[in-house]
């Protein structure tokens, strides 16, 4: 149900998107045990080392040589993506004290608290090429460095929680899916621990839509609802067509990304219209329908023009979700001094009694 | 300013009674004790260890890779640390 409906990856163990990450993360413990010997010979060009190790699909680690331009293009990847996992509490958070059962209040409160650690590895992962969480939200703060666009919708109903699991959350992961095999090995990593946890936001979500669109007419109808509005801007998360995207060849190059923009948002439209299906729910496409040339759907295009003005500043909550990430940032400045001289206290006293 | 206040620490989670402590990323926390509680919440939601360390990452030494070779090459020419480099005489039994 979750994705079984594309070929499933070379001898991976179980089908899906859930075996690809296994998958993947059997042939980092590959690439690392088949490792080269070694860093470059003194007399090696280090640009060919790197070439020949990105070549042989084994992962570049922290200490590596790596040209600057991989190094920023990847800061700059993967602090977007820690940015977004931090907003993107925001428009969940909105429904944690509204859930309807004590159950899914909890449920939320676990997914939440997902989020802020992946957020947390990403960070991390950054970090490993050497710039500072500090400056990273500092450079978020001053909105110098975006997140997704999506988190600029507002959630306006309950359903809206199921559509951001389903549809969200899904998309996300035929994203990151295939960073799990990215040639920077601490993304990578990251990645397939991220993945494996937004599965379950993933299912969490659509077992909503599910209860939902099998519950009152009312219940149905604000599912669809939801899904009415969370369709476009979801294939919009999988970023500009492959005509118009600037760091694409050079990403692909590199293999920091394996796939184009356009052929994840078609792998994510041919897993969707099945699990829709089985939702019972519309999918808000008139021009949805199976090409029996291309086995894959025909879909239209979200609107791109929306998704420039969106990234841009634009959208619907861009400046509630700036403005709310700054006051909690700006009104926490104390609490984090506190602890910072609470800390700094505490060694000071242990160093009297190491040297009593 | 803050880069003083929270400093990065490196966290390792033994899995289970018996395996060894194993290496599961970092996390920047003001002191110890707070760095062993994110660590408990970040690390640890999904059973994923029973004892965690948490130590400065200012407190570790690693080696370089750039002096790899060098650095574990010695160990290429001693053979005779492996038990397999030892030729037993046939017939000998439990050994």
């Amino acid at each position: 149900m979750y994705g079984n409906d594309f070929a499933p990856p070379e001898e991976g163990p179980g089908g899906g998107l859930l075996g690809e990450v296994e998958a993947a993360e059997a042939a980092l413990r590959e690439a690392a045990a088949r490792a080269r010997r070694g860093g470059p010979a003194p007399d090696e060009d280090l640009e060919a080392y790197f070439a020949d190790v990105i070549d042989a699909d084994q992962k570049i680690e922290p200490r590596d040589w790596m040209p600057e331009a991989y190094r920023k293009t990847l800061i700059r990847q993967i602090a977007q993506h820690a940015h977004s996992e931090i907003i993107g509490m925001q428009p969940e958070g909105n429904w944690i004290s509204r859930a309807p059962s004590l159950k899914r209040k909890a449920i939320l409160l676990a997914k939440v608290q997902d989020e802020a650690g992946h957020g947390l590895y990403l960070y991390a992962a950054a970090e490993t090429l050497g710039v500072s969480r500090d400056e990273l939200v500092e450079l978020l703060i001053e909105g110098r460095q975006k997140y997704s666009s999506i988190f600029n919708y507002p959630t306006l109903t309950w359903a809206d929680v199921g559509a951001i699991g389903w549809l969200v959350d899904g998309a996300a992961i035929v994203n990151q899916v295939p960073l799990c095999r990215c040639s920077y090995g601490p993304y990578a990593r990251a990645m397939i621990r991220v993945c494996k946890e937004e599965s379950f936001h993933q299912r969490q979500g659509y077992e909503i839509l599910h209860t939902l669109a099998h519950g009152t007419p009312e219940q149905k109808a604000m599912a669809q609802d939801a899904v009415d509005r969370w369709w476009y801007p979801s294939l919009a998360m999988f970023g500009p067509p492959d005509g118009d995207s600037t760091h694409s060849a050079q990403s692909m190059a590199w293999k920091i990304k394996r796939f184009s923009n356009d052929e994840l948002r078609q792998r994510f439209v041919d897993m969707c219209v099945q699990q829709a299906e089985i939702l019972g729910l519309t999918i808000p496409d008139p021009g949805l329908r199976w090409n029996e040339e291309r086995q894959a759907y025909d879909y239209t295009q979200p609107d791109y023009d929306e998704l420039t003005r969106v990234i841009k500043g634009d959208g619907p909550c861009n400046r509630q979700r700036m403005a709310h990430r700054r006051g909690a940032h700006e009104e926490g400045a104390w609490v984090r001094e506190a602890a910072a001289a609470h800390a700094a206290k505490r060694a000071e006293k242990n160093k009297e009694k190491v040297a009593a | 300013m803050s880069k003083e206040q929270t400093p990065l620490w490196e966290v390792f989670v033994r899995a289970r009674r018996g395996l060894s402590h194993t290496h599961v990323g970092s996390l920047h926390a003001p002191d110890a004790e707070l760095a062993l509680r994110n660590a408990r919440d970040l690390y640890t939601r999904r059973q994923e260890g029973v004892s965690i360390w948490v130590v400065p990452a200012s407190a570790i030494t690693a080696s370089s890779p750039d002096e790899k070779d060098a650095f574990f090459d010695p160990a290429a020419d001693k053979v005779y640390r492996h038990p397999t480099f030892y030729e037993v005489p046939d017939g000998v039994a439990h050994l």
